[in-house]
């Protein structure tokens, strides 16, 4: 068995996430012996052991090369795993997972800078020159006209992400082209298009496998244009495999997709080597309680800091940890000043590899407030690092882990109340600590793998 | 000849309501739900099986007899919401053939942890038993029929004939239950061990389609009770009530399987019921049985990892128990009432961990969405009976 697998960040530097899914998927299927032609998207020529891509978040990218880019704060989190049955294609685009409209172009403008800087070296043909002109012409964000990001408005710069879009889609049907293989799996949205073309061209089965829908990213405002790709992607698709059952009715719900063709897989977690399972040392000092992912509105960041202020009204030896970046950071530092939570809250801004590790490593406790998450890969790490979770119930994770605090995103009241009893009895912390790190042995990519490859084998004998 | 001793137990615990890290009043217990429970139960098995075992009593003439313990919890629950269900004990109760049997007042743990709280619940039961009933208990079954050699040496003290426990393999050995024992450096204290085999087959298999003995006829069964003859005098049929209209439910024919078993059992004109105390009176003991460590009738193990199994269950018991003297020293008898409910052993068994992913027969009695909420939820009602407590101290 033979895939054409159109995917993301290999190996992630993100904590959880989609880079993450697409790596862990991937060495499932590589241990069971499936084998599989790697694409992804890359923008700047790399040789194989440089970082610098536009694989970094906007944040890393803003601070400029000479703060955490080609050197990786914290160092390699994984150590590499030896593939045996992948190969790896990267394809010149200006694509990276969870790009908005909003945040392509605001990674263009980025680029534009270091390279009239002549700190990078773009090639040519990347971007068409009318609209390197009009990037050039653009005022700041904050001085355009409200509006003009909205989703869906102005065609040509939600055009750009789906112009690279295309593009990425073109390039893939030439590769697939000098290719063999079975099946085409096309991993969240930016890549279906490319997959219907290959499928097309090369007419081979598809299955596209939904990390995350619009609803999830964008709650009611959806941008029409993703959402229209998302749905063609799925109706062309042979199979559409969802991260969760939570996934699989939004999938059915609201994108029209027959439930016979819908199949669930649950994410997993790379266990980390056993040098990772240390035993924290007693701390006398204060607890950490920690929030760690894109500070967006679907990770619900809002809920953890008002929840945060009356945890402190009633125990006051602890630190809230607020570990990510994103488009709500600065509403979030602002509603920290305005519930009078300075001294209690920590923004650590976007971090990566082993810096990761170290925060989980202080937690006391781990808080996934999302407003609707497919899955959740976050609290198994923060489990793998014998950090106890409270997830949302909103959660594809909360279908299938059982030791972990529960509650509505919304309920700040019951999260305060839960996050106290766990700073309050040790007992709590240490029963869900070794419960879940037992239940956490029953998540394994290998069993994720062998379920695609049951996929898999449905779409090619069909 | 066998004897068949039924022993039922009847209890409901006083479920809690929500209570947050946030909350200071004082009620703590989830009226609504338990009247809700206690009036569903009421209706589908204690109105119904007490009328069998009514009917039972008078057709066969005193010929039928058997045991109950009723806990203090649930006699309070039926005054309050269910002042019939009492009637109908209490009419079993003039029958001149059912026997009570007595426990904790609040069905608690008590004797791992304080055991003057021990005596002083057992006592406080015994009375009640004395003025609903008329009937003094000479038996005693602690919760859960939890029990070591230490508790039989308490009891014993306390001036009781016997108890009852669990027919644990790992206790018994080769030996059966169907004998009666002594535990040791015990004088006159006679201990009766629970047939489980034969128990669960009528309290849990009865139902199941896939057991090679469904459909149980009464014929059949009093088959199995005359075959203890020759290799055993008692045939110890300990469940809970609930097993008649609720575990089971009506559908299963499990009235009619009780209606038809005296007569049966009866027919055999070798096999009789008996009361625990006439079992003792009649019977002799045939050996000491040492049991040193906990056992119970709890799930396979038959321990007290039900209850104490985890570090959370342990943090809840000791903290309960903690508060005894400051809570007894305010003579506050809504707040001492308050703090025994809470010692009620279901509090403890909602949060176990032991088989929560594989939802079983835990979960099925679990008001809790996890036991993680159980714990979180207890403990903050504890915090206000401390609170209580040590602010009553600084009144006085």
């Amino acid at each position: 068995m033979k895939v054409f697998m159109l995917g993301w960040e290999f190996p992630p530097h993100i904590s959880g996430g989609l880079g993450t899914a697409c790596y862990g998927l991937t060495k499932g299927l590589d241990e069971i012996g499936v084998d599989v032609s790697f694409v992804l998207p890359t923008a700047i020529p790399v040789s194989a052991d440089s970082h610098i891509t536009l694989r970094t978040p906007l944040s890393m990218l803003a601070a400029g090369p000479g703060k955490g880019g080609p050197q990786m704060l914290g160092g390699e989190a994984q150590p590499a795993h030896r593939f045996e049955h992948v190969q790896f294609h990267r394809l010149r685009a200006l694509l990276q997972p969870y790009a908005t409209p909003h945040i392509q172009e605001q990674t263009l403008r980025k680029l534009l800078e270091l390279s009239a800087q002549g700190k990078l070296d773009l090639p040519e043909n990347l971007l068409p020159k009318e609209l390197a002109e009009q990037l050039a012409a653009i005022q700041p964000p904050t001085q355009l006209p409200k509006g003009a990001f909205a989703p869906g408005a102005g065609a040509q710069y939600a055009g750009d992400l789906m112009g690279q879009v295309y593009r990425y889609a073109r390039l893939a049907v030439t590769l697939s082209r000098m290719e063999d293989f079975d099946v085409v799996h096309a991993h969240d949205w930016m890549t279906y298009p490319a997959a219907l073309a290959v499928k097309a061209a090369r007419h081979k089965p598809l299955v596209v496998h939904v990390h995350s829908t619009e609803f999830d990213r964008s709650g009611e405002h959806i941008n029409q244009q993703v959402y229209d790709v998302e749905r063609a992607g799925m109706h062309g698709a042979d199979r559409v495999v969802c991260v969760s059952h939570l996934t699989r009715s939004m999938v059915v719900a609201r994108y029209g997709v027959a439930p016979e063709k819908v199949r669930v897989v649950y994410n997993a977690v790379e266990m980390p080597d056993g040098d990772g399972l240390q035993m924290k040392p007693i701390r006398l000092n204060e607890k950490i309680v920690l929030f760690l992912g894109r500070v967006t509105m679907q990770k619900g960041p809002e809920y953890f800091l008002r929840a945060a202020k009356k945890v402190v009204e009633k125990y006051d030896n602890v630190r809230f940890i607020m570990a990510g970046s994103g488009d709500m950071i600065t509403a979030c530092i602002r509603e920290v000043a305005d519930l009078g939570l300075g001294r209690y809250v920590t923004f650590t801004g976007f971090l990566r590899g082993q810096d990761v590790d170290r925060v989980f490593e202080m937690a006391d406790l781990y808080v996934m407030p999302s407003v609707s998450e497919p899955f959740g890969i976050a609290p198994l790490e923060a489990l793998s690092h014998n950090v106890p979770v409270i997830i949302s119930k909103q959660s594809g994770i909360s279908e299938v882990l059982t030791h972990a605090l529960k509650v509505d995103f919304w309920d700040i009241d019951e999260m305060a109340n839960k996050i106290l009893a766990v700073l309050r009895h040790p007992p709590l912390q240490k029963t869900l600590r070794d419960h879940g790190t037992i239940e956490l042995q029953k998540f394994s990519w290998r069993d994720s793998a062998e379920r695609l490859r049951e996929v898999y084998q449905e779409v090619v004998r069909a | 000849m066998a004897s068949v001793v039924f022993y039922f137990q009847v209890h409901q615990p006083n479920r809690l309501r929500r209570y947050t890290v946030f909350d200071s009043d004082t009620s703590y217990f989830d009226d609504r739900q338990n009247h809700d429970v206690l009036r569903k139960i009421a209706h589908k098995c204690y109105l119904p099986a007490n009328q069998v075992m009514l009917d039972l009593v008078r057709r066969h003439e005193g010929r039928f007899r058997v045991s109950y313990s009723l806990t203090g919890t649930i006699i309070d629950q039926f005054r309050r919401w269910a002042p019939e269900v009492l009637e109908s004990f209490l009419e079993l109760g003039q029958t001149g053939c059912v026997e009570l049997i007595a426990e904790t007042h609040y069905h608690s743990l008590a004797f791992l942890y304080n055991r003057d709280e021990f005596i002083a619940q057992t006592c406080q039961h015994r009375q009640m038993m004395q003025e609903l009933f008329g009937q003094t208990p000479r038996i005693f079954r602690n919760t859960e029929l939890t029990y070591n050699n230490d508790v039989a040496k308490v009891v014993e003290d306390m001036g009781f004939d016997a108890i009852l426990t669990e027919g644990a393999d790992h206790v018994l050995g080769y030996r059966s239950p169907n004998f009666i024992y002594n535990p040791p450096n015990c004088a006159n204290l006679r201990l009766l061990l629970k047939n489980y085999r034969l128990s669960d087959d009528i309290a849990f298999r009865f139902s199941n389609r896939s057991w090679s003995e469904w459909p149980l006829t009464a014929e059949t069964f009093a088959r199995w009770v005359d075959q203890i003859n020759g290799n055993g005098y008692v045939c110890n049929l300990f469940m809970d009530y609930e097993t008649f209209g609720e575990h089971q439910w009506a559908d299963t024919g499990i009235f009619e399987f009780l209606r038809a078993l005296p007569n049966y059992v009866l027919g055999s004109r070798k096999n009789d019921f008996l009361t625990v105390s006439q079992a003792i009176q009649r019977y002799p003991t045939v050996g000491e049985m040492d049991v040193p460590h906990m056992i119970s009738w709890a799930d396979t193990e038959r321990d007290i990892s039900a209850w104490l199994g985890n570090s959370m269950q342990a943090n809840a018991l000791h903290d309960v128990y903690a508060l005894a003297d400051i809570v007894l020293a305010t003579e506050d008898p809504v707040l001492i009432d308050d703090w025994r409910k809470l010692q009620t052993s279901d509090h403890f068994y909602y949060m176990c961990t032991k088989w929560f992913a594989d939802g079983d027969v835990h979960k099925y009695f679990n008001p809790y969405e996890s036991p993680y909420d159980a714990y979180i939820n207890y403990m903050n009602i504890l915090d206000n009976v401390r609170a209580r407590a040590a602010n009553a101290g600084v009144r006085v």
